[in-house]
Order: structure tokens, then sequence, then C-alpha cells
């Protein structure tokens, strides 16, 4: 029987929640790196028992952690127990968390600075890393979102890291500002038919695409309308909160916008909103089903300065059309007095016949749909604030 | 003989359990402390110094002898009850919490 493995990275650590295919008995481990932010784990399509983690912290900065055994143990790649700690010209080692920008004369020279708060511009500073995505097909390659936006890239399974600076320096990299969360890179799209295909988000720039597997970019925010910048339809500077595809229609993107949920059916070159019904399309998540590629889900939160549900409500919303016609799930969702939210990188779902859908909260709630969203169980209920929730289905 | 006292996060890290002993030959110093450090514990690279500029991280400050090195040279000579081993040198994480 096919079982199912849960990574939830929260603000005190990690945890991994596996259950059978059934999905209502869990088994919980963790804490993993007890005390430290776990910005986003996930495993390697290629190698499910390698996973990959982010583990920051404000006073001791980045670590990427790495197991090869689907979490029973970890390491920090190139130093494992027992190897050499140095090379061999004398040099220590420990690259695995050293992301430093491109500043060579070549490609670095034009990106030494973004725009800040207050308008002037200001040099991009390495904060930690948001998202991890593993290569659909190599369990060595990863890329890497980080804050201040950019994106890199491991070839040897986390031990090194180089930055594709083809994006920060296509042109619009010095107008890019950060927004009340910072200037992050939090959503990265592997196309699964052309490996060349990617799709990036950065808050507050917008969306982007290459087609050539990172060496250039362009923006594709048109259609978008933000009433929070100098011009609504301006070319960058929209605070794009999260994007997702189906597999089997990678030219299809959802996206849930600071406000609104967009749609585009041509790869990001043109977007319109289905925001339809939804009680508020204010919100962070967006995530569609695993066989229905018109089948999406959103998490309604009530505005950007109330970051909670409406009327206390938690209720995820599903579209079965693609948009603009949603319904609310509530079956075994809090319906009164609750206040929490649920971040950009804290919704997923399997892959199993019927599909299930998890979310995380800020209130440290784990939920789980074993039935594509129609009734709702809490898994765990009392972890720290959930930053990110991934799901692997496996054999 | 060089003792080192880490905070909690970095002993898990470079996996020792108490205080961390360093040889160093030369004048010991911030800068000849952390050197040996990351090459004998090579993931605390980037956790107590930025990897480039070898800046202090902002959040960490550096003790020994009941003084505070944080804002010092690097390449000040530390006191020598800490060269001689007799007093630990001290990384210490801010104090922040509620």
């Amino acid at each position: 029987m096919s079982k199912v493995r849960v990574l939830v990275g929260t603000r005190k650590g990690a945890f991994i929640l596996t259950s059978d295919g059934k999905r209502d008995k869990w088994d919980v481990s963790g804490p993993h790196f007890a005390g430290w932010e776990i910005y986003h784990m996930k495993g390697s399509p290629a190698d499910p028992n390698r996973i990959f983690a982010s583990q920051t912290s404000g006073w001791f900065g980045q670590i990427i952690q790495r197991s090869d055994d689907g979490g029973k143990t970890w390491l920090q790649p190139g130093t494992p127990p027992g190897e050499p700690t140095t090379t061999p010209d004398g040099m220590p080692k420990g690259e695995s968390n050293k992301f430093v920008y491109d500043t060579s004369a070549e490609t670095g020279a034009p990106l030494t600075t973004h725009q800040f708060y207050d308008g002037t511009q200001h040099p991009w500073e390495f904060k930690r890393v948001w998202h991890l995505e593993p290569s659909l097909s190599d369990p060595n390659f990863v890329y890497a979102g980080v804050e201040d936006a950019a994106l890199f890239c491991t070839k040897d399974g986390g031990k090194s890291w180089q930055e594709l600076s083809g994006l920060r320096g296509h042109g619009t990299g010095p107008q890019w500002t950060p927004g009340a969360g910072g200037l992050g890179l939090h959503t990265i799209l592997l196309d699964p038919g052309n490996p060349k295909r990617i799709y990036i988000a950065i808050s507050a720039a917008g969306c982007f695409r290459t087609d050539d597997a990172g060496k250039t970019w362009k923006p594709i925010n048109r259609g978008l309308r933000s009433q929070y910048i100098p011009d609504p339809t301006a070319e960058i500077g929209h605070c794009v909160h999260r994007i997702a595809l189906h597999r089997s229609r990678p030219n299809v993107l959802f996206m849930q916008k600071h406000w609104d949920v967009m749609r585009s059916d041509d790869a990001g070159d043109n977007w319109r909103e289905v925001s339809g019904n939804l009680p508020t399309d204010f919100g962070f998540p967006i995530d569609v089903h695993a066989h229905e590629p018109e089948t999406i889900y959103v998490v309604p939160i009530t505005s950007d300065s109330f970051h909670f549900p409406p009327d206390g409500k938690l209720r995820v919303y599903r579209s079965r059309t693609g948009g603009n016609e949603w319904e609310p799930l509530t079956k075994g969702l809090p319906q009164s007095n609750c206040y929490v939210n649920v971040l950009r990188d804290a919704i997923c779902v399997d892959s199993l016949d019927k599909c299930g859908v998890y979310f995380g909260t800020t209130g440290g709630q784990v939920y789980c749909s074993p039935d594509a969203g129609d009734n709702w169980a809490p898994i765990v209920r009392d972890l720290p604030s959930v930053l990110s929730v991934e799901v692997q289905t496996l054999p | 003989m060089i003792r080192v006292v880490l905070p909690h996060h970095l002993r898990t890290l470079a996996r020792v359990s108490g205080d961390v002993e360093l040889e160093i030959s030369g004048p010991v110093t911030v800068r000849s402390i952390l050197d040996a450090l990351e090459a004998r514990y090579p993931m605390l690279c980037g956790t107590i110094r930025d990897h480039v500029t070898l800046q202090r991280r902002p959040m960490l400050r550096f003790f020994a002898c009941a003084q505070d090195f944080s804002l010092d040279s690097p390449d000040a000579p530390l006191p020598d009850a800490v060269a001689s081993g007799k007093e630990p040198f001290y990384i210490i994480g801010a104090i922040a919490g509620g």
C-alpha cells in the first residue's frame, strides 16, 4: 500500500509526519533541528529518500541540511562525520551554506544594488533560503530561491551553490523592491515537459520565466493590476504570493497575488483575474489538485492588514472550474474564533488516487483532507508556527 | 591549548558536547581562533562570521576575561590567560525572547 510523508517546516524546527494511504493514523517525528527556523524542506522526485532542508537563524545564518534516508538522519552536505575537514590545498570545507552573489565583472557589475524601501539603491545582501526545488530527474541538482531575491543551484547534492545570475541581470533587477516580508524569491516551478523552462516568483517584483535553463529571463506579469504601486500595470513590482501548475498542463499557471487570484493559459505571457465569488481575494498559498488540472485551492485571508481568515472561520476554497466559481470547504475546520494564517509554502497535495490536500497554520496545526478537500482533520495541533508543508507520495 | 565556549546551537552543528580545545601557533587573536575553529569544524563556516567579508554576524559577540572583544580589531592580541588556556574564549548569542 502506498504511504505519504509530510515534511513540515516551522519557526522552531522540522517535523516529519507519516501515514499509510488511508491517511487517518499518523506517526510524528521531530523536532529536527530544534530551535531553528526551517523555511522549507523538499524531497527529490528522483530519489524520494533524499530530502533537502533550509535551516536558518537570525543569529547563525543559513545552514543546508540533507537526508539520504527519508529524514531519519541528516548531514550538512560536504561535511559528513569522518571526512577530512580540509580540501587538498588546506582550505576548510563547509561550502554548503555559502550563498555568494555573482559579482564577476562579466555579469555581476550591474547587479550590485536593488531598490530599497526608501527608494534608494541598496546592496544585495544574502539573508536566507526561502525555497528549495529539487530537479525532477537528478538527485544532486537543486534550485534554491533566496532573500535578497536570487536563484542559486547546486549540482553536487548541496555541497556548493552557484547563482544563476541571468535572473538578476536581465535588466529590471535594480527596480526590485522588498515587500514587508523581504525581497524573497519564494516560488520555483519546473516544467515537467521542458527542462529548460523554469518559472519563479519574487515578492515584490513579480513572476519571471526562463526558456533556456536559467541563462536569460523575462518578466511575465502582463495583466496583473496592483493598486498599491505607482503604475498599477507596471512590468514589475507586483507582490506575487505564490504560483502553481499542474504537471499535465505546464502552460497553465495559477497565482495568488497579494490581492487577486489570477490565471494564465499561455505560460505567464498574459494573466486574467479568476477571483470570482471568493469572500476575499487576499491570501498566500495556491495549489492544484493532483489529478484534476482545473481544480485549485486557496485559503482566503481577510486583508493585507488582517492576516487571519474572514469572520474567524478557517475555510479552504476550491474551484473545479479553474477559477471564478469557488466553494468553501469547512468540514472538520474550525468555524469560529480562528485567527491563524496559512503561509505561501504551507499547502500541498499528494498524488494518491483520492488526492490528499494538506496545509499548515501559523497556529501550529497541520490539517489533512484525504478526499480532495471534502473532509478535514488535524494531523497535529500544537506545533510551532508552520512555515512550509510538502508531501511525498511513496510506494 | 585555547578553550572556546560555543553557544548551544553551534555545539549541536559541530557535534561537540562541551568546550572546544584548539591548538594555535602564533599570536592568539579573534581571527586566529576563528580560523582554527572553522578549519577543525568546517560546518561552522558562515555561522559566526560572513563567508566573504569575515565580518562578525551582528547577533554574536566575543568575550574573554570579563571583557568584550567584539568591536576590537580581529588581529588584536587576546589576554595571556586566553592564550594559556586558563580562561576560555566565549562566543555568545544575543539574548532575545519574550
